[in-house]
């Protein structure tokens, strides 16, 4: 079965390597400039407001802004509503992350489904589902199960679409492949569909996990008792100004964390596929 | 793999009999791809077709490979009718078709994986065909990792890893340059020697086509029909000189003439 050859010259053809990501050093120098530039900023909107005596009811400065977000801090109150939060984005994102693959999967896999769900799925998706959340409210109740539902709701598009659209462009020459060793539908899904569409699939998922934020705070400002949504109400209601600007920058630190940890799995999971730019949805 | 009739006639290997295969396009109109195809291979028999662009190469290859089914005319393999594909042929595409989450080990035990094969056996045969197709030190890399003529040489071993009886090959190096072209020729008639499948290669390359065969379909475009079968007498084993000689001209040149201005040449070798 072996053919005598010198198949150690034969192999010392060039071996093509990926395009190189860019250097440690051109990363830190893109690093260290975006950071310069919003030092730059904070710098400049400090000395506005105090240089031009701006109202601190419109925007207060940023020392103003951290001393609210540290006394918010260190007194409890922030952690304690921000956990709340989390806990309703984090289950709306899981649910919808569960639900979106799978019924993905059985859309792009089955001909009757696809044309008895998804015509329904596509409408359902173009009402907007924060118009929704006060039924929902009526529907599910006043403590978390109703923020997580808006959460999953609006969170669940995304990753539905780009896991059907994944499966659906893979190449038909892998197909051909497959059929032509006689592979079932399913070892076909397993083997290679599937791993085929995971770029797509954490493309969903990267829009999905700030999406479902997004869900929980509409849940949380249409009527809740807790959560960073609730805060924001309240503080602006107080005209707390400053402890508003402290809130958002909690969820933008937890926005950015979860995409960057999402676009890590990402990296390690499709090593050969580099992860899109994020893709709206 | 050969089995004889009764009568002392050996089965072929493949047989097409008035094989038509026709298409409906998106518009709903109908397109003749094939028509009435004859064509017999033997068993161990070194086959090309050559024709140009769109001219239903390709489609005799799917039918052969069970991936279509003909409009009219019947296929036989070792004289039983095709109803579907088989375990029996190893098939090389035009793209490498390669997983790029798996490793080359990994691509070319995939036909085991998937014909549930003993993993042990066929490991050992995996890892043999890997240093055949000059992979040895390459097999826990990547497709990425790899240049365009290594690919299809995985592929080549992943088609030939369940020891079927046939390989189908559609224009399996027409991505690759014209010295990996070369070379590429070379070892796949060492495989060929060692192995003793039955080959059926489609090229759009004459050259390509003449040194590889020992017969040569010649089809014309659309609809697809085979215009002449032409026995190559070159002697064995080939070495790219021969391209230079007199007679493989005369092949050549005959082969263009059959296709008219249809088809193009571009071997890899240099005149």
């Amino acid at each position: 079965m072996t053919v005598q050859g010198d198949s150690a010259s034969r192999s010392a053809v060039l071996v093509a390597s990926r395009p190189a990501r860019p250097s440690v050093w051109a990363r830190l120098s893109g690093n260290f400039a975006s950071a310069f530039f919003a030092a730059l900023l904070i710098v400049y909107w400090e000395f506005h407001v105090r240089f031009f005596q701006v109202d601190a009811l419109l925007l207060p400065p940023p020392s103003k802004v951290f001393a609210s977000l540290w006394s918010g801090i260190v007194s409890g109150l922030f952690l304690e509503h921000f956990g709340i939060t989390i806990y309703r984005a984090l289950s709306g994102f899981l649910v919808a992350a569960f639900l979106g693959i799978s019924l993905g999967a059985l859309i792009s896999q089955f001909k009757l489904i696809e044309k008895t769900v998804y015509p329904w799925v596509v409408a359902l998706q173009t009402v907007p589902k924060i118009a929704i959340a006060p039924l929902i409210l009526v529907w599910c109740g006043y403590g978390s199960l109703s923020k997580i539902v808006t959460a999953t709701l609006v969170a669940l598009f995304p990753v539905l679409v780009n896991t059907i659209i994944g499966l659906r462009t893979c190449e038909q020459g892998k197909l051909d492949l497959m059929r032509s060793l006689k592979a079932g539908r399913w070892l076909t899904f397993r083997i290679v569909q599937l791993p085929n569409a995971l770029p797509f699939i954490f493309a969903g998922l990267s829009v999905a996990v700030v999406f479902s934020i997004l869900g929980a705070l509409v849940g949380e400002f249409v009527g809740s008792k807790d959560g960073i949504g609730f805060l924001i109400l309240d503080a602006n209601y107080q005209l707390n100004i400053p402890r508003v600007f402290a809130l958002l920058i909690l969820l933008a630190t937890y926005g950015i964390s979860c995409h960057l940890l999402l676009r890590f799995a990402h990296r390690k999971l499709v090593f050969w596929n580099e992860p899109n730019s994020v893709t709206s949805a | 793999m050969q089995r004889t009739l009764p009568s002392g006639d050996t089965v072929p290997a493949i047989a097409l009999t008035g094989v038509y295969k026709t298409f409906s396009t998106a518009s709903g109109e109908l397109v003749r791809a094939l028509e009435s195809a004859n064509l017999t291979v033997h068993t161990g028999e070194f086959i090309t077709v050559v024709g140009a662009s769109g001219c239903g190469k390709t489609t005799l290859l799917r039918l052969i490979a069970g991936l279509e089914q003909c409009s009219a005319g019947t296929i036989a393999i070792n004289g039983a009718p095709l109803v579907g594909p088989s375990e029996q042929v190893g098939i090389v595409f035009q793209d490498p078709t390669l997983l790029p989450w798996r490793t080359v080990m990994q691509n070319v035990l995939l036909p085991v994986q998937v014909l549930k094969l003993d993993a042990r056996r066929y490991g050992e045969r995996a890892k043999a065909l890997v240093e055949t197709v000059g992979l040895k030190d390459f097999e826990n890399k990547y497709p990425h990792e790899l240049s365009g003529g290594m690919r299809q040489r995985v592929a080549i071993a992943r088609a030939l890893v369940h020891d079927p009886a046939m390989l189908l090959m559609d224009e399996p190096f027409g991505a690759l340059d014209a010295l990996t072209r070369d070379q590429m020729n070379l070892e796949l008639l060492e495989i060929w020697s060692a192995t003793r499948k039955t080959i059926l290669l489609i090229t759009h390359s004459i050259t390509e086509s003449v040194f590889l065969a020992d017969r040569v379909i010649v089809m014309s475009p659309r609809p697809g029909r085979v215009v002449e079968e032409i026995t190559i007498e070159l002697p064995r084993p080939r070495t790219l000189e021969m391209i230079n000689k007199e007679e493989f001209g005369k092949y050549v040149r005959r082969i263009r003439g059959l296709l008219g201005s249809g088809a193009h040449d571009h071997s890899g070798a240099t005149p």
